[in-house]
This record gives C-alpha cells, sequence and structure tokens, in this order.
C-alpha cells in the first residue's frame, strides 16, 4: 500500500484485550486510523477506550494484548519492534503528554532534571548541555524564569506550569507524534487555554503529528483538524472538526446535542443515548 | 557532609540546613523538645517499671537469711523509705550524673557491665540489618516489579518461612548444619575459646579491636562466629523487610510518573530503579531503623543458642534474679536507642524527601 506522503503513523483494525477469567475483554476494537503532521482529536466517554489507545500506540500496557493489521510508524510496524526498539521510540520520536502534572511529575525530583532527563535518555551528551536544552524548553513553553523554576520540586509548582514543564518534557527531543491525553482536564478553565496555546504554538512550528484525546467536544472541535469520536471500544465516527455539524452518527449528534451554548435556548439538553446496536460501526467511517 | 540523593544534582544537606532561618530552627526547635518530653516519659516509665516489678530489691541484695535490721538497713539506704516523689528526683539526679547503681550479679556498676555487653549486640544487630536490608530491599521491589509471577511467589514463600520459622529454632538447625556437619562457621560464643582475651581493645567491638591489634586470626575467628547468629537474624529481619518493601514498590509502581518515565524511553530498570524506588527511601528508613532497634534491644533467644554475651542476654538474666537497678537502666537504654534512631530517620526524611523540607 503507498502511503500518502506526509502520513506518519498508519493503524489498522487496532484492538486491545484484556484477559479476563472468563475470556478476553476487547477495550479498543477495530479501529482504524492514519495521522499525518496534523491535529487529530480522540473523543469519548470515560471508558471509550480513548486512553488505551494512545497507551497502546506506545505499546505501554504489560497486561494487554494488543493486535493490529497495520501499526505502521514511519514505515516501521510497531508491534514487531523489539522492547529495545521501542525505548529508542518511546520519547524520541513519539511521546506523550499525561493528564495530571501533579501525579505525573515524579514528586521527590527537581522538575529541571526530570526534563532534562528526557534528552539525556537519547542524546549523548553532558549533564550540563541536558541542562541548557532542558532550560531553553522551559522557556519555550512560556516559563519566565527557568532558572528558579528548573530547581523547584512538582509540589512548588502550579498545574499549569506543571503541564508546561510536561510539554516541555516531552517535546525536548523533537518527537514526530506528541499524544496528549487529556492534556488540560485537570487544569483551571483559566489556564486551559493558555496551555493549549503553547502546545499548538509548538506543534505547528515543528510539524509534529498531534493526536489529542479528550471528552471535551467543543474544545477538540476548536483545537484539531480531524475528530474521531469513539464509543465502546470503537471509532462510530471520524470527520472533520469543521464539519462537525454535519455528523450522521446518532451519537455523535446525540454529543452535540447534548452541548450547552450561550444564548441559545433555555429548553432542557437532551439526554445522551446509548443504544446497543452502536457496536456495530457505520460503513464508511475510519 | 554532602548527601547526593538520586540522579538530582548533589547538595550539601546536613546539620547546617537545619539551622537556616525560618521553619527549619522551629523545627529543630521542637524536635529537641519533643525528645526531651519523651526522655521525661521515659524515666517516669523505668521508675514505675522499678517500684512495680514483683521483686523486692532489698532481699535480692540482703540475700533471704538476713536478719530485720540489715533489712531495715539496707531498706533506709536505697531510700525506699522516703516519699514516692523525692525517690523519683533522687532516681532522676542520679540518671543524670550518670550514677546507674551496681549490679547485684557482677558487683561492678551497671553502666560498665552494659559497655561490655552492649558492644556485642551491635555488632550482631549491625551485621544482621544489613543482610536483612541488603536482602530485603532487594527481593521487595523484584517481587513487587514480577507481582503475581513466580519470581514474586518464590520469594513470598521465602520471606514467609524467615517470618514464620522461630528464630531459636533455626538458630540449632543451623549450629547443627554449618558448625557441626559442615564445620563451615564457628560454634557459638564469639570466638574460638582458644582467643579469648587475647585482644582487648579500646571498642569492645571483637572486630575492630582485632583490625587495631593487627591479629588476624582473632578476627578471622570473630567473623567466622559471627556470620552464623548473624545471617538467620537477617534472615528472619529481611522477611519483614522484603514484604513491605513489595507493598511499597507496588503503591509506587502505580503511580503515573512511572508511566511519564517510560513515555520519555527509560527501561523498565531504570525506571524502577531511578524513579520508583527513591520515591520509597523515605518509608524503608522507617522500617530498617525500627528492625534495627529491635535487634539492639537485644535478640534474646538468638543470643542463648548462640552463647552470645550481649544486651539481650544481660537484660534477660538480671530480669530473672530482679536486678532492679540493671533492668531499669536497660530498659532506659532501649528507650533511648529508639528515641535515636527516630531522630535518625527524621533527619533522613529530610534529606531524601523534598516536601518534608
Amino acid at each position: 500500500m503507498v502511503l500518502p506522503h506526509d502520513t506518519i503513523l498508519d493503524v489498522g483494525k487496532l484492538s486491545v484485550s484484556y484477559r479476563s477469567d472468563t475470556g478476553y475483554v476487547d477495550a479498543v476494537r477495530n479501529i482504524s486510523f492514519s495521522l499525518g503532521r496534523e491535529k487529530l482529536g480522540i473523543v469519548g466517554e470515560s471508558g471509550s477506550g480513548k486512553s488505551t489507545v494512545g497507551r497502546a500506540l506506545l505499546r505501554l500496557l504489560p497486561t494487554a494484548r494488543i493486535t493490529a493489521d497495520r501499526l505502521d510508524f514511519q514505515g516501521q510496524p510497531l508491534l514487531e519492534l523489539s522492547e529495545k526498539q521501542m525505548l529508542d521510540i518511546r520519547g524520541r520520536r513519539m511521546s506523550m503528554i499525561l493528564q495530571d502534572p501533579k501525579f505525573s511529575l515524579n514528586p521527590i525530583r527537581r522538575v529541571g532534571d526530570q526534563v532534562a532527563e528526557a534528552y539525556l535518555i537519547h542524546f549523548k551528551c553532558s549533564k550540563a548541555e541536558a541542562r541548557a536544552k532542558a532550560m531553553s524548553m522551559l522557556e519555550a513553553v512560556q516559563i519566565r524564569d527557568p532558572q528558579r523554576v528548573y530547581d523547584l520540586y512538582p509540589h512548588e509548582v502550579s498545574g499549569g506550569m506543571g503541564q508546561r514543564i510536561m510539554i516541555a518534557m516531552m517535546l525536548l527531543t523533537d518527537p514526530d507524534v506528541v499524544i496528549a491525553d487529556e492534556p488540560t482536564s485537570a487544569l483551571d478553565v483559566t489556564v486551559r487555554l493558555q496551555v493549549l496555546g503553547i502546545l499548538d504554538d509548538l506543534v505547528s512550528q515543528r510539524g509534529i503529528g498531534l493526536i489529542m484525546i479528550s471528552h471535551d467536544l467543543n474544545l477538540v472541535r476548536n483545537f484539531c483538524d480531524r475528530v474521531l469520536i469513539m464509543y465502546a471500544g470503537q471509532v462510530v465516527e471520524s470527520l472533520k472538526a469543521s464539519e462537525m455539524e454535519s455528523a450522521r452518527h446518532p451519537y455523535t449528534q446525540g454529543l452535540l446535542a447534548a452541548q450547552p451554548r450561550i444564548g441559545g435556548s433555555r429548553a432542557p439538553l437532551s439526554v445522551l443515548d446509548r443504544k446497543p446496536e452502536w457496536e456495530i460501526p457505520l460503513e464508511g467511517a475510519a | 557532609m554532602t548527601i547526593s540523593t538520586g540522579n538530582a544534582s548533589p547538595r550539601p544537606v546536613g546539620l547546617g540546613s537545619f539551622l537556616r532561618p525560618g521553619g527549619r530552627v522551629r523545627s529543630l526547635g521542637g524536635q529537641v523538645v519533643s525528645i526531651l518530653v519523651t526522655l521525661f516519659g521515659l524515666l517516669v516509665l523505668t521508675f514505675v517499671i522499678g517500684r512495680m516489678m514483683p521483686a523486692d530489691p532489698v532481699r535480692a541484695i540482703v540475700g533471704e537469711d538476713a536478719t530485720q535490721d540489715t533489712y531495715r538497713m539496707v531498706y533506709e539506704r536505697l531510700g525506699l523509705d522516703r516519699p514516692i516523689w523525692e525517690q523519683f528526683f533522687r532516681y532522676l539526679g542520679d540518671v543524670v550524673t550518670g550514677n546507674f547503681g551496681v549490679a547485684i550479679r557482677t558487683g561492678q556498676p551497671v553502666i560498665s557491665d552494659i559497655l561490655h555487653v552492649m558492644p556485642a549486640t551491635i555488632e550482631l544487630a549491625t551485621f544482621a540489618i544489613v543482610i536483612g536490608a541488603g536482602l530485603g530491599i532487594p527481593l521487595g521491589v523484584i517481587a513487587a516489579v514480577n507481582r503475581d509471577k513466580w519470581a514474586d511467589n518464590v520469594i513470598r514463600v521465602f520471606s514467609l518461612l524467615g517470618h514464620s520459622m522461630p528464630i531459636f529454632w533455626t538458630g540449632m538447625i543451623g549450629l547443627i548444619i554449618f558448625y557441626a556437619s559442615l564445620g563451615w562457621v564457628g560454634g557459638s560464643g564469639r570466638m574460638s575459646s582458644f582467643y579469648i582475651g587475647l585482644v582487648r581493645g579500646p571498642t569492645g567491638f571483637l572486630l575492630i579491636d582485632s583490625l587495631i591489634a593487627g591479629d588476624w586470626n582473632v578476627f578471622w575467628s570473630a567473623l567466622n562466629h559471627l556470620i552464623l547468629p548473624a545471617s538467620l537474624l537477617g534472615y528472619s529481619s529481611s522477611a519483614y523487610i522484603t514484604r513491605m518493601t513489595r507493598s511499597f514498590m507496588l503503591d509506587q509502581l502505580n503511580q503515573e510518573y512511572v508511566t511519564t518515565a517510560r513515555v520519555k524511553g527509560l527501561s523498565r530498570h531504570d525506571t524502577i530503579w531511578k524513579h520508583a524506588f527513591v520515591n520509597i527511601r523515605v518509608q524503608l528508613v522507617t522500617i530498617v531503623a525500627l528492625s534495627y532497634g529491635g535487634l539492639l534491644e537485644g535478640a534474646v533467644l538468638i543470643e542463648t543458642v548462640f552463647a552470645w554475651p550481649g544486651f539481650g542476654q544481660y537484660l534477660t538474666n538480671n530480669l530473672l534474679i530482679g536486678d532492679m537497678n540493671a533492668v531499669m537502666t536497660c530498659v532506659l537504654i532501649v528507650g533511648v536507642i529508639f528515641i535515636g534512631l527516630n531522630v535518625l530517620s527524621d533527619v533522613l526524611y529530610r534529606v531524601f524527601d523534598p516536601r518534608t523540607r
């Protein structure tokens, strides 16, 4: 199959399942998508499998069984790589921004050292060099006084700053793909846009393919180029963010109808409907 | 003093850091006060124990056949006819001036007796805790990392065995196998009776004294006698350390920052040791310190099996003959040891965990 020139990640029929007493339970079922140098949103409710997709791409689900027809990252079949080869991909060419900096930063190590470590793992260089790199990256995420912030511990920084540190850490090595797993849901509404703006700038400047995982439909449609809607472990619909209003799947339509609007009618919002038959994907979706 | 905290850039930590202005001085002051209060409470406790012990201290001194007059005289000499609060303040004064009385059994001042037996116990306990922590911590980490796999199960059985076999029994079995049958190690006592008295060192620690004296025969003999009881004690305390390490580690491995480390491209090994493990050091310090305290307090059973002239034996023997001076002093020392270990682990907390600074 000839890929379009700018496709970085090509996923075909990815499934993730966990072993239980009664057999395998599917968390993600047959999802397919491709990613170029663009911003792709994955939206779904809690438990729809969206975070699992992100972790499966990095092969960070030790207890899960991951299968796919295709899981090509820049021509490399991810599922066939050894763990050692994966170590060269993780953090270097594909990285992930986690949800809550309160938990995703190591509490007893200086935040600057944690950023610099991302560089030290992948590049042969002195600690001073990595420190300088980390420092300039902290500046790039608009931390005003990187010299001071570098030596702080995670409990000494705010949530917004913590998340910017996280972004610095994950973009420091200039990866090709960044997965952002609910990057702003732990943040205050006021800092949310600021952090997103920083992420947006860096991703566009560097031509990074971004997968934005979120339950916030509005955020994703404003921020991303394309959106995948997930339900019960499947992609029920895939559409351009700008064409969201013309969604065909009743689930997506339900999600849209459940959004409150300023200035809209005061009638009660419709209740989200969840029909078991939606577990069968739409023809032509994905 | 410079202690490097993991991979973080080294920064000087020590007493000096407590003396900087602000909260640290207050916390140091608070600590001193709380130590003094604890010490006072401890003294009250030992005094009460001394008075409540169902043994007659006068009888213990004068013997069964003494006349009423002798009994009376000694009773008054000990100050037992004075009001209880006066007795307590006299006891307090004695302790402060380092006068702990004379031990009935040896006729020596209690404190010199204890200085004599303590090094033997410290030597044994220190070796045991090094073995216990050196074995228990890695095993606990390995068990946690391989949760519910065969390695975990093997380690859990191994540590359960160490926990449940009585130490006097393993002591005897150990002697039968490694001393009597195989002849790999020395038998009872701190060294072969052949060498006893050859080295009389300044410290009382046989290993150190024999090194100072340059007497390698004594050194090897002492080491040879130490290794079996220390290993058995170490195995027994490693059981607890393993179980605790495993559960601390499982806690950490579920944290998000572990995922972050993996996402960055760190190997499993480095994630475990450079990220998760450094987070359990604080908790490990506490349990290792407590285990060490338990060992110092006296491994009476193993000391008895191995005829080890240590603190545990001393305490037990004097307890059995009702020597109030000796028992009260021993209890006081155990208390002081635990207070000291607590202070030490508080200090290490501050070294290891930036959130407590």
